[in-house]
């Protein structure tokens, strides 16, 4: 059997050792447009905030790809697949055949049109090991720093280089921080608490032009700065599976079983859709536990295994300057809401379940929370009046208890 | 494999696991030095409630979200026991969304620590186990 896999990330390594476990034989081949052992994408802002370095944040060991048996080309970018003839073509032309193929492309920074954006000399997006070795390079200790963008990655940059520029304005459309998973309390509690690191915040407002050096914003406030940051949002890689013939919504669709449309062809991670089981749609959760998740299925499923990708629910655990969050799941519903000066917590249920939260400050056991949301355990089934305290198992029946701590099986 | 499993019939809730716990993964080989006046952060935690206990510590899953879900690499999966590599963990906390029995657990170099069966420090087996004086965690297969 030959496997192939276009990409080398989260999916990726998930999908390889998804293969492994069902197939020690098979040839694994991982073609990759990066030049670099496989590392994490997401600690690209610690790399930069000096909490890694580059042999750390390599995402597997220096021996993973000897150990299992994967031939990697690094450096090469795939351009097409023929899915007819089974094979995926690369920039230099070679080809690389296939009996099972996994697109595990990723995503790409999302730079709107910007009126003088082309006449910035130093801009920069902040998604890959190369954006962020670029943007060390380019800063100094007066550097004046503008972020488009108060999402997860516009505010991890941020972090990244506070210590190491003169100052950081954040400019977003949205009227909060990190809008995609927070609520307006809890924005504005992470908010305040990035501002007394003097990074400062131009929130329901947008650039409308960039001119010699300052940015004309829709508001008519300017910002005179030295280095652009674009971290408006990413779009998935899905252009190899649309032009083959394949499906393809915002993501590359994909079922429960991580296949395309397209036979023998299948697709995980930042590039493809999933179901997300607390909205019952499909959708790109662009989240690096999902992409490890979603490639090992695709890898089992690949090597002849069965298993369905089918519990997966938009979460995220974060941190900015030691205030730490995490979140999962979906906020319709009703919401149980606790708040302190120092903490927030939010819990939303509808139809008898948790359907998600916000935890800011104490995020301790959140898991067991998260447990609920991705299961969809019946309130009724739980003492949620515990729950609501805090995270525990004492709010789980006693036979309940005996299986997941006793050992006792179903 | 040999798991640390809960008897909780047999709990008192008095909590000696978590300071066997604390010592065992002290790196110090005197008690009252490891634990005298300090505030101690064990990878094992007992709940309470009226005259419920139990000790909480992790379950060595057989599909470790943790580990699936880490973003660095820093937990992994050796012969079923789950470890954490301290060095390489940022201290994101993706592994305390993931585990749905809370049982990974800030620690004190800022990072996260769990369970590690004591395999790794000086006490060699489980030192919540030994002791435990009700056996309501036992070390065994199940």
């Amino acid at each position: 059997m030959k496997y192939v896999i276009i990409g080398n990330s989260a999916a990726a390594v998930g999908c390889v050792e998804g293969i492994r476990s069902q197939d020690k034989e098979g040839s694994i081949t991982i073609i990759s447009k990066e030049p670099y052992h496989t590392y994490s994408r997401p600690l690209i802002s610690y790399l930069l905030y000096g909490k890694t370095d580059r042999e750390r944040m390599k995402y597997r060991p220096d021996g993973f790809y000897k150990e299992t048996g994967c031939t990697v080309m690094l450096g090469k970018e795939a351009v097409r697949i023929d899915s007819a003839a089974k094979q995926v073509v690369l920039d230099s032309g070679e080809t690389v055949a296939y009996d099972k193929l996994l697109v595990a492309t990723g995503s790409k920074p999302f730079v709107p049109p910007m009126e003088g954006l082309d006449t910035v000399k130093q801009k920069f997006t902040f998604l890959s090991l190369d954006d962020a070795l670029a943007l060390e390079k380019a800063i100094t200790a007066d550097s004046r720093v503008l972020i488009v963008g108060a999402g997860l990655i516009g505010l991890k940059c941020a972090e990244g280089i506070a210590d190491k520029v003169g100052s950081i304005t954040v400019v977003d459309l949205a009227d909060r921080v990190l809008p995609s998973i927070l609520d307006e309390t809890g924005a504005q509690m992470v908010q305040r608490h990035i501002e007394q690191k003097g990074i400062r915040f131009l929130l329901s407002d947008s650039v409308q032009r960039f001119e010699n050096g300052t940015a004309y914003l829709q508001s008519g406030k300017t910002v005179p700065f030295d280095i652009v940051v674009v971290a408006v949002g990413v779009r998935p890689n899905a252009e190899l599976v649309q032009q083959a013939g394949g499906a393809v919504n915002r993501g590359i669709q994909t079922d429960t079983l991580c296949r395309t449309s397209l036979s023998n062809v299948f697709a995980a991670g930042d590039c493809a859709e999933s179901l997300d089981v607390t909205t019952g749609q499909q959708r790109v959760l662009a989240l690096l536990p999902n992409a490890y998740m979603q490639g090992e299925c695709a890898g089992i499923n690949m090597a002849g295994g069965e298993k369905e990708y089918d519990n997966a629910i938009p979460m995220n655990a974060i941190g900015f300057f030691g205030l730490h969050m995490i979140t999962a799941g979906s906020y319709e519903g009703e919401a149980y809401v606790v708040q302190t000066d120092s903490g927030y917590k939010k819990l939303v249920t509808a139809d008898g379940v948790l359907k998600g939260y916000v935890l800011i400050g104490d995020v301790a056991r959140a898991g067991i929370y998260t447990a609920m949301v991705r299961e969809r355990t019946p309130l009724k089934q739980v003492d949620f009046e515990l729950l609501k305290e805090k995270p525990q198992l004492m709010a789980f029946a006693r036979a309940e208890r005996a299986k997941k701590l006793g050992g006792v099986r179903v | 494999m040999k798991r640390v499993y809960v008897n909780e019939q047999w709990c008192l809730g008095c909590h000696l696991c978590e300071y066997y716990c604390a010592f065992a993964n002290s790196g110090k080989d005197d008690m009252v030095k490891a634990l005298k006046n300090v505030d101690i952060h064990p990878r094992i935690q007992v709940e309470d409630s009226g005259d419920v206990h139990f000790a909480v510590s992790c379950r060595h899953c057989e599909e470790p979200l943790c580990v699936k879900g880490c973003i660095t690499g820093a937990l992994t999966q050796k012969d079923g026991v789950i470890q954490i590599d301290k060095e390489k963990c940022v201290g994101c906390y993706t592994c305390i969304l993931s585990c749905p029995y809370g049982a990974v657990v800030p620690s004190e170099e800022g990072v996260v620590q769990k369970c590690e069966l004591c395999l790794t420090n000086s006490a060699g087996s489980p030192a919540c186990v030994a002791g435990c004086p009700n056996r309501a965690v036992v070390y065994e297969e199940r």
